[in-house]
């Protein structure tokens, strides 16, 4: 059998995307102290109203636009219950994945058999999509590290009490960074139903979420190394796929247990280096998953 | 101008009220939801929160309660345990799943023996597979950091992978004319878990929901580990100079959570599902976290809470029998008491001030 191995890469591009953009999202939200679970819920729901978006308007663009709306719009559930009413954030965050996953699969029920419409090829073959992932991770390295915005956002992460008290909007800072977060993951969904599969089906992000959000530790909080534990992922992903089509002999159940396990491999080696490197936690934000309320 | 000051105390009015208006609430919202869906939402709330009890076809659906509420409180009376801790432990399905295959596994393997003892060994199986499931997590957390709650959760893909493996392969019924699935356990008597008083549904996961309130009621109100595991939840830098290991705390709540969560899948698989399919994980681990905080991490509000979530579950089926909605409208309420249960908490944490301006 013959691989070639540009083939290769570009199937590996375009099984990374959506992992890459939502980890992307969640990468800001971290750094603005924000832990939010509910990745795979704003996924499903990106998954969802892009598909839908694109499968009524017969354009796949108007289905990401849509996708990234409709991402930002329910992260906001999670923003109200963490910045308004000062919720635990791995519960809310959880909460918002349950109630994401229930919801797309509750409206989801007309758009079942039917195919969404063909994108057209970017430069090189390569989906646009996938360009613009490509684009997002130095643009968000440039904002978090070369901007002024950028700072307040890592000082609101790193410690809200001092942020406030040089008197930037912690909670306005963390909202707009939960929505970014909810809009990145919408479009990482939306690739999945509109680029990907080409169609509907429930619970089609099959855990995406959650390894975006080990990608984030992975990536010990930067976006280049986002973009290094995407396509690690999707590296795996495409060599189990091969192994099946070549037809290796291994249950075909066993080895799409491969990007989960790999997951958790990564997120363990990750986790061992930042926990015997000199500074405890690794580059993880201060403030990260703690809740802000100022008395004064 | 309104402000919000910290309470000192735990308000205990409001840990009791919070969670009343929470599902007050939810039926509202739902209400209108399904209103703009074009249903009647009078009538659906009622099919979901009344039928199955009082309702014409009440006989059929009222033991399907404890059928239903048994996994969920077994379940959720574990993970409470960790989460008081700060410990969390969110791939319950996993160790559901993981339970049920190596529960089944021994009644698979000792076929067609029949013995007294065969169903302890199961039961002890089931909660052995997820003990060892659950301690996964919490040993690469306790060597190397890694956050117990992407670990567990990854491993319930990985479980889910295994039953359908089991399924298709090892397990398949060689009497099953080649459709995917164990032998049916329902008709092996001595590996079957019967409904045990006739028409209540309550089978041997039902005694032991019972069992696992009251023991982990003890454990948390009057034993000294209880008390080592509200300390690290509360204040976990005292708590470690008091002489708590955290590892230990991370090693027991995660296997007790996962062992208890093993002897649900293994009820399930020897009784109301009868066989491992790659469809044996129905989605009562994560329910589980609801019912956990819903129940106020309490033994006592976790059996309440456990009765009220099977009732939607019952109760959503018959709304879809009846009414035509759709399946995932239970997921979907599910999901709103949560987000509502932890908007609402804020009653209990803060007291609602105007703000004096001078």
């Amino acid at each position: 059998m013959m691989i070639d191995p540009l083939s290769v890469f570009l199937v590996l591009l375009g099984a990374a995307t959506p992992i890459l953009f939502a980890a992307l999202g969640e990468l800001v939200a971290e750094r603005a102290g924000v832990l939010n679970l509910g990745v795979e819920g704003m996924m499903i729901t990106g998954a969802l109203a892009g598909f839908a978006a694109a499968y009524a308007s017969g354009n796949p663009f108007l289905g990401f636009a849509t996708a990234a709306v409709a991402g930002a719009a329910i992260s906001l559930l999670f923003a109200a219950l963490t910045q308004v009413f000062l919720s635990n954030q791995v519960a809310s965050g959880l909460a918002l994945t349950l109630f994401g996953l229930g919801l797309a699969a509750m409206l989801g029920k007309p758009f079942e058999g039917v195919r969404a419409p063909v994108m057209p090829a970017g430069p090189l073959r390569i989906n646009w999509i996938v360009w613009l992932g490509l684009v997002m991770v130095p643009a968000i390295w440039w904002f978090l590290n070369r901007t002024r915005r950028g700072l307040i956002l890592r000082a609101v992460g790193e410690n809200h009490d001092a942020a406030h008290a040089l008197g930037y909007n912690v909670r306005l800072t963390r909202l707009a960074a939960i929505a970014f977060g909810g809009a990145m993951a919408g479009i990482g969904g939306a690739f999945i139903s509109i680029a990907t599969v080409l169609q509907w089906t429930e619970g089609m992000t099959a855990g995406a979420g959650w390894i975006a959000l080990a990608i984030v530790v992975f990536s010990n909080w930067t976006a280049p190394g986002v973009l290094a534990g995407a396509w690690l992922f999707g590296g795996v992903t495409v060599l189990q796929l091969r192994l099946q089509a070549a037809g290796v002999a291994v249950p075909v159940q066993l080895l799409s247990m491969a990007p989960y396990l790999a997951t958790i491999i990564v997120l363990v080696a990750m986790s061992a280096r930042q926990k015997f490197s000199r500074r405890a936690g690794g580059a993880a934000p201060g403030s990260l998953g703690t809740n802000f309320h100022a008395l004064r | 101008m309104i402000q919000l000051v910290p309470r000192s105390g735990n308000a205990p009015l409001w840990q009791i009220a919070t969670p009343v208006l929470a599902v007050l609430a939810t039926m509202l919202v739902g209400g209108l939801i399904f209103g703009l869906m074009g249903y009647d939402p009078v009538a659906a709330i009622r099919t979901i929160f009344w039928d199955p009890l009082f309702g014409p076809a009440s006989g059929y659906s009222r033991p399907q309660l404890l059928v239903k509420a048994a996994p969920l409180i077994l379940i959720a009376s574990g993970l409470a345990i960790g989460f008081r801790a700060g410990i969390w432990n969110i791939g319950a399905e996993g160790q559901y799943i993981i339970g049920a295959i190596t529960g089944a596994a021994v009644a698979l393997a000792l076929y067609p023996l029949e013995a007294w003892w065969l169903f302890p060994l199961m039961v002890a199986a089931g909660m052995a597979g997820g003990w060892a499931w659950g301690m996964i997590p919490a040993l690469l957390r306790n060597w190397f950091g890694a956050s117990e709650i992407l670990v567990s959760l990854m491993l319930v893909y990985v479980a889910q992978r295994v039953a359908a493996w089991m399924a298709f392969g090892p397990m398949r019924n060689p009497q099953g004319m080649g459709f995917p699935g164990s032998r049916n356990l329902q008709q092996y008597p001595s590996a079957a878990n019967p409904e045990l008083i006739a028409g209540t549904g309550a089978h041997w996961g039902v005694v032991a929901a019972a069992f696992a309130v009251l023991a982990t009621w003890l454990l948390m109100s009057r034993h000294i580990r209880g008390f080592h595991i509200r300390a690290a939840g509360t204040a976990p830098r005292a708590a470690r100079f008091a002489g708590v290991n955290p590892a230990t705390l991370v090693a027991f709540c995660l296997g007790l959570s996962g062992a208890l969560a093993g002897a649900a899948g293994l009820f399930e698989v020897a009784g109301p599902a009868g066989q491992i399919t790659d469809r044996i994980g129905v989605g009562y681990g994560f329910t589980a976290i609801i019912v956990a905080f819903l129940g106020r991490l309490h033994p006592v509000g976790i059996l309440l809470a456990g009765l009220l979530l099977a009732l939607t579950y019952i109760g959503g089926e018959l709304a879809q029998l009846t009414m035509g909605l759709p399946a995932a409208t239970v997921q979907v309420f599910q999901g709103m008491l949560l987000f509502f249960l932890l908007g609402f908490d804020l009653l209990t944490r803060f007291q609602i001030r105007r703000r004096i301006t001078a």
